[in-house]
């Protein structure tokens, strides 16, 4: 079991459970020393398993998933602790390693109770990576819940603001999509196999299997859709996405938006799609006006906000409506496109969080009514912000672009007036994002100075600068070569489009 | 009289042997020596739960068919067991304070009255045993309620639990008359069976199972025979609540298991099916609705208690797969109320706040009953990867099996009332972890029993769930 390089993903944030455990609240050279070995680690198995990753492909090994391995856990019931990745899991596991890199040192500083802080840290961490290794159901909706557990008290304890109605809003919300998805994956596992056949929880099984009655297949697709769609922010299950980035701390904003909301497209993605595409067929239309108008919704409300991290709170709404709109075309293209997207909000998503808790952090506001001319003030976090709102709107040469092009060209493909009519509408969208992000660069950073103590305020320290520098270089990486991530991902919708094929 | 048979009723015979001990103990020893009893009682009980563990189950079936011993219910009685260990250890302190030390063995002489009684319902199969049982189980208890004698809450508490205890007890006596009228003058619950499988009379046994339910509903606190239980729970002193609210509840359940599965079982698609499926809905929902609202710990806990019994009942809807994830699904239910329970006496004792507004700022003062206390109500919102989470999910798991669609729709209401609990359940976090203000309780040591049964509970929220040993066993034992 332990020879597998995906366990260890699991392993490394409870061992760094355990060691903070041991440092205590007081000890913060101790839980610094902690996380970063921990994240450093984590990166590295990251980028080690992408490049080996590509190597068993490049030698030939065509498998649905690598690294597969099964471990019985609840013999009874067939549930395993099945593990196995394909190329999008392998980027997901890469993204959410950066991101909590980036994470440790953007909550350098964080007071009160640092230990309690990075513990809860850590466990919605080892949530995310075990969601992203799982391939059997149960183990699944298992990291799933620990991934959001752990948001009431990051945000309830260590935020700002309405802190404690955001994070039992947050938390009730998304509890009660978890409720749905349950029994979603009650009903395919009692449907996963024939008449007589072993039932199994694991995906890929029950996916050859392909049992589930058409009648139960709406059902359930409609069931685990919904379920993941609320962690997708998806219309007209969004609303506690707003409050919760606005009043978390910045560490956890990044990790929110940038991994837990990757979540809901993943899961849409692995579960209601693949395991019920003939729902999929049958209801897509429901969904893609449901975040078709989380899309377009999302980026007008944005433009009337004041308070940067609700800029960005909307915006996510707008961008993960776009992923979820993507998987939904049931195309390669716009599916490809849909995971690109993925990448570059998490990355683009955790930048923008990041540089908005730096900002708070000297000027004690978040209104852009209170603040201007910030390039003269902090011209490295004006830049870095600059960076991060041209690949929100699409520059070509961010990843922004990269993603969103191919997401129009794929739903494109569809040719019905009903599927054409909505992906003008999205594209809308783009025009609609350029004018918010335009009028928070203008106003924010180039505009006259508003306030005059904010001329005393300083530039980023290091830790501040290694964060947002790791996020950038991603950034422009996949803006610049987009075939290399194509590359790993590419062989991973051929069963999912089969699936969804012979299904029509 | 075959006396041999008597070899069967192990598990009876070691809890009455410890019961003899600790009477003849207490009547006979100096006040000097009095001070052991605590640890003698406490040791000996912890002996006596790993032997009732140990000993392999004989399937033997005595007194005419009264009495079976399987390994089910040998399993149920060790489990209970566990509960009323931790239970005597979380009182080690409570037992020694001015108020109760003279009476002290009393209350351990009545605690293992009252299981033995839960042993019996546990082993029952003629209702004569059962209600033997029920009484033996029931009436004790009523003197534990009043234990706190010079508090006013305690005797009120104390009458409404005897009066609801004797008034649920007429009521089931009523219902199993008719079944006695049904059966042509035999309780066996064989002979039951075999009557409703040869079809005859169906009315009056409707009737009958109506009141049955009552009467076994008001034990297990389900809606709409659950408004005795918050006052009792409020006045009871707080070791007897934690004690009545697990071990008493889990006894009951499996008694009810196996009335209903066993006696009645051919009747259920006719009769009780949707009986239970309004009684498990409303009590779900009913505890949930008014935990919200509760202020005071021990009533608040109580209401908790009530909408997990519902959940608790699922297990009735699955045949034997349900009981197996019932008995996992009580065993978790005992560690994590316990734990609640072992934070919230260890503050009672030491404060004597009960209030859940004085449980604001509680992790500057005691950090590690904070965090606890926080293990323990996630294990009870269902929140992975504590224990909690699986036994909830493994129980709707089983309860879906049929993949009938209104069995599916139970379930989303359980589902939806676990986004209720947990709001409630986060109240209590909130106020330790998020409310301003400096701590209301002082910080304080906890006694060494307190400790070690919070960390029996600690460990088994935590790891419970993630080792499938347990479940494994529970689907074992059930066969």
């Amino acid at each position: 079991m332990f020879g597998n390089i995906l366990i260890w993903f699991v392993i490394v944030p409870v061992l760094m459970m355990l060691g903070l455990a041991c440092c205590g609240n007081s000890n913060m050279k101790g839980i610094r020393a902690v996380m970063v070995c921990g994240s450093t680690v984590l990166l590295a198995m990251a980028i080690w398993l992408v490049v080996d990753f590509l190597g068993l492909r490049a030698a030939g090994d065509t498998a649905e998933m690598l690294y597969m391995g099964s471990w019985v856990w609840y013999a009874p019931l067939n549930i395993h602790l099945a593990v196995g990745v394909d190329g999008i899991s392998v980027m997901m596991l890469l993204l959410s390693a950066i991101i909590v890199f980036a994470g440790t040192f953007a909550s350098w500083k964080i007071e009160p109770l640092p230990m309690n802080f990075f513990l809860w840290f850590c466990l919605l961490s080892t949530g995310v990576f075990g969601f992203f290794i799982s391939i059997d159901m149960f183990t699944m909706f298992m990291f799933y819940e620990v991934a959001l557990i752990p948001m009431y008290l990051l945000i309830g304890v260590w935020g700002t603001g309405r802190k404690e109605y955001s994070a039992m809003k947050l938390t009730l919300m998304l509890m009660g999509g978890s409720a749905f998805l349950m029994l979603g994956l009650l009903g395919i596992y009692w449907h996963s196999a024939p008449e007589g056949g072993q039932l199994t929880w694991n995906i890929l099984e029950i996916s050859h299997n392909n049992a589930i009655d058409p009648s139960w297949q709406n059902l359930l697709f409609c069931f685990t859709f919904v379920g993941f769609g609320v962690l997708g922010a998806m219309f007209p299950f969004h609303t506690w996405s707003p409050d919760g980035h606005a009043c978390a701390p910045t560490a956890v904003s990044m990790l929110h938006a940038g991994v837990l909301m990757k979540l809901g497209g993943y899961g849409c993605f692995r579960i209601a799609i693949f395991l019920c595409p003939q729902g999929a067929n049958e209801l897509a239309w429901i969904f893609i006006i449901l975040t078709g108008i989380s899309v377009v919704y999302g980026a007008f409300s944005a433009c009337v906000q004041t308070d940067l991290k609700y800029i960005n709170a909307y915006s996510s709404v707008s961008h993960c409506g776009m992923v979820l709109f993507a998987i939904l075309m049931l195309n390669t293209t716009a599916m490809t496109g849909g995971i690109l997207q993925m990448l570059s909000h998490g990355l683009m998503t955790a930048l923008f969080f990041a540089l908005i808790g730096m900002i708070y952090g000297r000027t004690h506001t978040r209104d852009i009514r209170q603040m201007g001319g910030l390039m003269k003030i902090m011209p490295y976090l004006g830049v870095c912000y600059m960076i991060a709102g041209f690949a929100s709107l699409g520059l070509p040469g961010m990843s922004g672009f990269v993603a969103e092009m191919t997401i129009f060209f794929g739903a494109f493909e569809n040719a019905n007036l009903f599927h054409r009519c909505f992906v003008i509408a999205a594209t809308c969208s783009i025009v609609i994002t350029a004018v918010y992000i335009l009028r928070v660069v203008g106003k924010l950073i180039l505009g006259p100075v508003q306030d005059e103590h904010h001329l005393t305020l300083t530039d980023a320290k290091w830790w501040e600068r290694l964060s947002t520098v790791t996020l950038i270089a991603c950034l422009a990486g996949i803006g610049f070569f987009p075939n290399w991530i194509n590359e790993i991902i590419r062989n991973s919708f051929a069963p999912i489009i089969s699936a969804i094929q012979s299904a029509i | 009289m075959d006396y041999s048979q008597f070899g069967a009723m192990l598990p009876e015979l070691i809890i009455l042997g410890l019961f003899l001990i600790v009477f003849i103990f207490d009547t006979f020893s100096g006040d000097n020596s009095k001070r052991f009893l605590t640890p003698l009682t406490t040791v000996l009980f912890g002996l006596a739960t790993i032997a009732i563990w140990l000993i392999p189950a004989s399937n033997e079936s005595i007194f005419g068919g009264m009495y079976i011993d399987t390994s089910a219910c040998k399993a149920m009685k060790a489990i209970l067991n566990i509960g009323v260990f931790i239970v005597f250890l979380q009182s080690a302190k409570w037992v020694e304070s001015d108020e109760v030390a003279i009476r002290k063995g009393e209350f351990y002489e009545l605690i293992l009255v009252t299981l033995f009684g839960m042993y019996l319902m546990i082993s029952a199969r003629h209702f004569l045993l059962f209600i033997i049982g029920l009484e033996s189980a029931s009436l004790p208890l009523a003197a534990l309620v009043a234990f706190n004698k010079k508090h006013y809450e305690s005797h009120e508490a104390a009458i409404k639990y005897i009066l609801t205890a004797v008034f649920s007890s007429a009521i089931l006596l009523m219902g199993l008359s008719f079944v006695y009228a049904f059966s042509g003058g035999s309780l066996y619950f064989d002979d039951i069976r075999a009557n409703i499988l040869s079809g005859e009379g169906s009315g009056l046994l409707i009737a009958a199972l109506a009141f049955v339910i009552a009467g076994i509903g008001f034990k297990l606190s389900l809606v709409p025979f659950h408004l005795w239980t918050a006052d009792v729970y409020q006045g009871a002193p707080t070791a007897i609540t934690s004690y009545l609210s697990v071990i008493s509840k889990g006894a009951a359940a499996f008694a009810f298991f196996v009335i209903f599965v066993d006696a009645f079982g051919p009747m259920f698609e006719r009769a009780w099916e949707w009986m239970m499926y309004a009684v498990i809905i409303a009590t779900i929902t009913v505890g949930n609705l008014f935990a919200i609202r509760q202020k005071n710990m021990k009533r608040f806990m109580a209401f908790s208690s009530i909408s997990q019994a519902g959940y608790i009942m699922l297990g009735v809807m699955a045949g034997n797969v349900g009981l197996a994830s019932m008995m996992f699904y009580i065993f978790i239910y005992i560690v994590s109320n316990l734990g609640a329970f072992a934070v919230i006496s260890s503050i009672e004792n030491n404060s004597g706040k009960v209030s859940m507004d004085d449980y604001d700022g509680l992790h500057k003062s005691n950090p590690w009953l904070a965090f606890a206390m926080t293990l323990a109500m996630f294990s009870l919102a269902g929140i992975p990867p504590f224990a909690g989470f699986f036994s909830k999910i493994l129980m709707f798991t089983a309860v879906t099996s049929t993949n009938s669609m209104a069995l599916y729709m139970l379930v989303l209401i359980a589902l939806i009332n676990t986004i209720i609990s947990l709001y409630y359940y986060l109240l209590v976090v909130k106020a330790m972890w998020i409310a301003p203000g400096d701590a209301k309780i002082g910080s304080f040591k906890s006694a060494c029993g307190e400790k070690l049964a919070l960390w029996i509970c600690v460990a088994g929220i935590v790891f419970a769930g993630l080792v499938p040993y347990i479940y494994d066993y529970c689907r074992a034992v059930v066969g």
